[in-house]
């Protein structure tokens, strides 16, 4: 017999649905094909570092310098197209600076073995302190018109592009978490670097992996960025730092290490738009809606704590019986 | 009023699966020393436990203290009523100054928003430390002082409740000779003033220089209690190691085929220093010594996660630097680790993917995908052959019996088909039945041709499996001995004396 279990992932999709059909029908305007758009193209860029935040704190580690990773790469693009190298060329040099950022953090973390937050921390302020020191506080612009299709462009001219990379970029993730011997690497480091390492698996390899894989899409996140709004600034993306790190732990990732899934983020990513584009859409004024979304934050956690809890109690009384 | 300061009779400590001490009694007298030993596992550090009231023992025991029967249910119980326990590994803050360390635990319960008082915590802490002659500035952070020194205020700490009873764990495993000359006068002085001492040690010499009396435990049994005139190093270890034989001793003779490991003069600052052996295809080489005697530090080193080393390892006649466990793997070395479940196995993932772990490189698909299906026809094959219980593959290991763990980390090491299999404690805390079967899996790798290191305390345990026997001690090749020589004595006098007797001339001639 089959049994059909409520994952943390299910019960959060199952939420998700539920919120859709819940602000379709209260609020006026959610389902007009101007929000749904609207939406659509503000997704991508947070679901992106959502997804590269999951992929480090599966670790065990977090990443406080993917933001700015991401505006260094977004610098170093603007200044390659406003020097006029081709789009192409500036996009490569954009991810090559991006990787370069990740290189530094998987350095220090997997080969010196620094803990992660600190280093992240200090390489944030350095990548700040890079960007102030090149843009002196300005914004740049100077994007070639074909580059900012990337993020304002459709395909067939119904589905904004950025979504379409984001997706792809979601499977691939996925792809590469579960079916790929690196991937359940990750998996079992952050499960317990000890055994694995005792298991012969090149912890620090690993995880070098993953600061990498994490910058690049940080750096992916920041190419539909300054697509989109065509110009870069210090503080490019700077508010979905936090964010990204509340929709992983949203979406079951826990934060000691070990477990978290592409959908579980996506479900959570998806929640965190509605919510804030249904309740813009009735008028809330922007701070309560920050405190909305926080107090979601914390009932949610909450939940969850107590369901591990009750888990434990019943697997201990299990194995008493046993 | 009773001779006795403590009496602990009808001792019983149950764990889940396992009888830890069994109807053990201990006396102590007032002002005097009382050596506990015992080998490894023979249930000391429970029965301290016990006393400092850490674990509760089974109903039935009876406790007195000072003549009257008393009840310790938490560890300040303990302290409370005069009982002082010195670990081996102190317990110290090590932030906090001399004299914090000394006053600390009082009151705490009642007075805790009370504002400290640093003065009579001064004087509380210079007066104990004065009872001992021990010279030292109250405010120095206890991390800036020797272990001795450390140790002196942990006895400084004793003092100042009013200790009647101190026992001290293993206390010279890290002092210098002259720091143990010092603890001695201490340990005679606090004598003196009436105070008894439980003294914990594997240092038979030691014992007999402190030692009035001494309670020996065996396998969680009591023994007995002996004066020390009563008493030789020899006649202590045959009252340890006792006549009872668990398992019959190996019999069969190795397959001396050719060496696969060779070890030439390893050394690790602390760790070990002078190890050669070999290893040779189809045999089993047994390591014995006591705990911290540098064993897994020696294994870890093989396996290439203790570096860095001096000296050589050569495998199949090549000299050999392996820097990662990783390159281990791939040289045909397996590392079974003393701790199933920090070490050999994560527990919340699958027995799929725990057997998988180490060769899931070798599990790619054309699309350098993980072939699930051929990584569950490898964990069912392993299941099946170890007879793994429940037959479940997607259970988490977490969810398996001791017994059935570590047959999944020994199947997880097999997949990787290893020349070499070094197995750290390979039965430990698991049930007698799961025990001798696991001793016959590894005698049948070794007939068809592996070369295996088992690592054990557990002396019938080594001569179970072995055809050769290394002991260690102090970080040394005490002694090697062979199959047909070894009992358990003559490991014991090697482990802890460093002598073979009459074995060694023999080997010599």
């Amino acid at each position: 017999m089959k049994q059909v279990t409520l994952s943390k992932e299910n019960i959060l999709g199952l939420i998700a649905i539920g919120l859709f059909v819940l602000m379709s029908i209260s609020v006026p305007g959610f389902l007009s094909s101007n929000n749904l758009t609207n939406m659509m193209f503000q997704l991508p860029e947070f679901g992106l570092f959502a997804l590269a935040m999951m992929v480090v704190i599966v670790t065990g580690g977090i990443d406080l310098s993917i933001t700015y990773t991401a505006a260094l790469a977004g610098v170093a693009i603007a200044i390659l197209s406003s020097n006029g190298y081709p789009m192409i060329i500036a996009i490569l040099g954009g991810i090559a600076v991006g990787l370069l950022c990740g290189f530094m953090n998987g350095f220090i973390i997997a080969k010196i073995g620094v803990s992660p937050i600190l280093v992240t921390l200090g390489t944030m302020v350095l990548f700040e302190g890079l960007i102030l020191s090149i843009t002196k506080g300005n914004s740049i612009s100077g994007f070639s018109p074909e580059y900012t299709l990337i993020g304002n462009g459709y395909y067939l001219g119904l589905i904004p592009l950025s979504i379409i990379i984001f997706l792809f970029v979601a499977i691939l993730t996925s792809v590469l978490l579960n079916k790929t011997v690196w991937g359940r690497s990750v998996y079992m480091v952050g499960s317990n670097p000890v055994a694995s390492l005792f298991s012969g698996v090149n912890n620090s390899k690993v995880l070098m992996k993953v600061y990498l894989y994490s910058a690049l899409l940080a750096a992916i996140a920041s190419i539909i960025m300054t697509s989109r709004y065509n110009t870069v600034k210090v503080d490019l993306g700077s508010s979905y730092l936090l964010q990204s790190v509340a929709a992983a732990v949203l979406g079951g990732t826990e934060i000691q290490g070990g477990y978290g899934k592409v959908i579980g983020t996506l479900y959570a990513v998806m929640i965190f738009q509605m919510i804030s584009s249904g309740l813009n859409l009735m008028g809330v004024p922007r701070p309560i809606v920050t405190v909305i979304m926080g107090v979601i934050l914390i009932a949610v956690l909450i939940i969850n704590f107590i369901k591990v809890k009750a888990d434990e109690n019943k697997q201990k009384k299990l194995a008493e019986t046993a | 009023m009773s001779e006795y300061l403590l009496q602990m009779l009808n001792i019983s400590k149950t764990f889940p699966g396992v009888k830890a001490l069994d109807d053990v009694k201990l006396e102590v007298k007032k002002g005097e020393v009382h050596a506990l030993i015992g080998e490894n596992g023979a249930g000391k550090s429970t029965l301290i436990k016990i006393l400092a009231g850490v674990y509760q023992p089974d109903p039935g025991a009876q406790f007195f203290f000072e003549g009257k029967e008393a009840k310790i249910r938490r560890p300040i119980d303990a302290t409370m009523r005069g009982i002082s326990i010195i670990y081996q590994d102190l317990s110290l803050f090590p932030n906090l100054s001399v004299a914090e360390n000394i006053y600390i635990g009082r009151d705490s319960d009642k007075h805790s928003w009370k504002k400290v008082d640093w003065a009579l915590m001064e004087k509380t802490a210079k007066k104990a430390l004065k009872e001992l002659d021990f010279e030292i500035d109250v405010s120095t952070p206890v991390e800036k002082l020797s272990i001795a020194q450390q140790q002196m205020v942990e006895i400084a700490r004793a003092l100042a409740f009013d200790a009647k009873l101190i026992v001290m764990d293993e206390p010279t495993s890290s002092l210098s000779a002259g720091e143990v000359e010092k603890l001695y006068e201490v340990i005679f002085s606090l004598k003196k003033r009436g105070i008894s001492i439980i003294f914990v040690s594997h240092k038979l010499k030691e014992l007999f220089t402190v030692s009035d009396r001494f309670t020996v435990l065996r396998d969680g049994k009591y023994v007995g209690t002996y004066h020390a005139n009563e008493l030789t190093e020899e006649k202590l270890i045959t009252l340890m190691v006792g006549r009872k034989i668990l398992y019959e001793k190996n019999k069969e003779k190795a397959a001396s085929g050719k060496t696969l490991l060779e070890v030439r003069n390893l050394a690790k600052e602390g760790n070990f220093k002078d190890i050669s052996f070999e290893l040779r295809e189809g045999e089993v080489l047994g390591i014995t010594g006591l705990v911290g005697s540098g064993r897994t530090e020696l294994a870890q080193a093989i396996f290439g996660i203790n570096r860095p080393y001096k000296g050589d390892i050569i495998i199949n006649g090549q000299k050999t630097v392996i820097k990662s466990s990783e390159e281990a793997v791939k040289k045909g070395i397996a590392y079974i680790p003393e701790s199933r479940k920090t070490q050999g196995l994560i527990l919340r993932q699958s027995i799929i993917n725990n057997i998988s772990l180490p060769v899931l490189k070798k599990l790619k698909n054309k699309f350098l995908l993980i072939n699930r299906r051929k990584e569950i026809e490898l964990a069912e094959h392993y299941i099946q052959s170890l007879d793994v219980r429940p037959p479940l593959p997607y259970r988490a290991a977490g969810d398996l019996s001791g017994g059935n763990q570590q047959k999944v980390v020994i199947g997880k090491w097999l997949s990787t088909n290893p020349k070499i299999l070094i197995i750290d404690e390979p039965t430990n805390g698991i049930d007698i039945g799961a025990k001798s079967e696991i001793h016959k899996l590894l005698r049948g790798l070794a007939a068809n041709g592996m070369g295996i290191i088992v690592i054990s305390s557990e002396l019938p345990e080594v001569l179970a499996v072995s055809d050769r026997i290394i002991v260690m001690r102090h970080g040394r090749i005490a002694g090697e001995l062979g199959i047909h020589e070894a009992t358990q004595e003559s490991i014991m006098n090697l482990a802890l004396l460093g002598q073979k007797g009459k074995i060694r001339e023999e080997a010599q001639l």
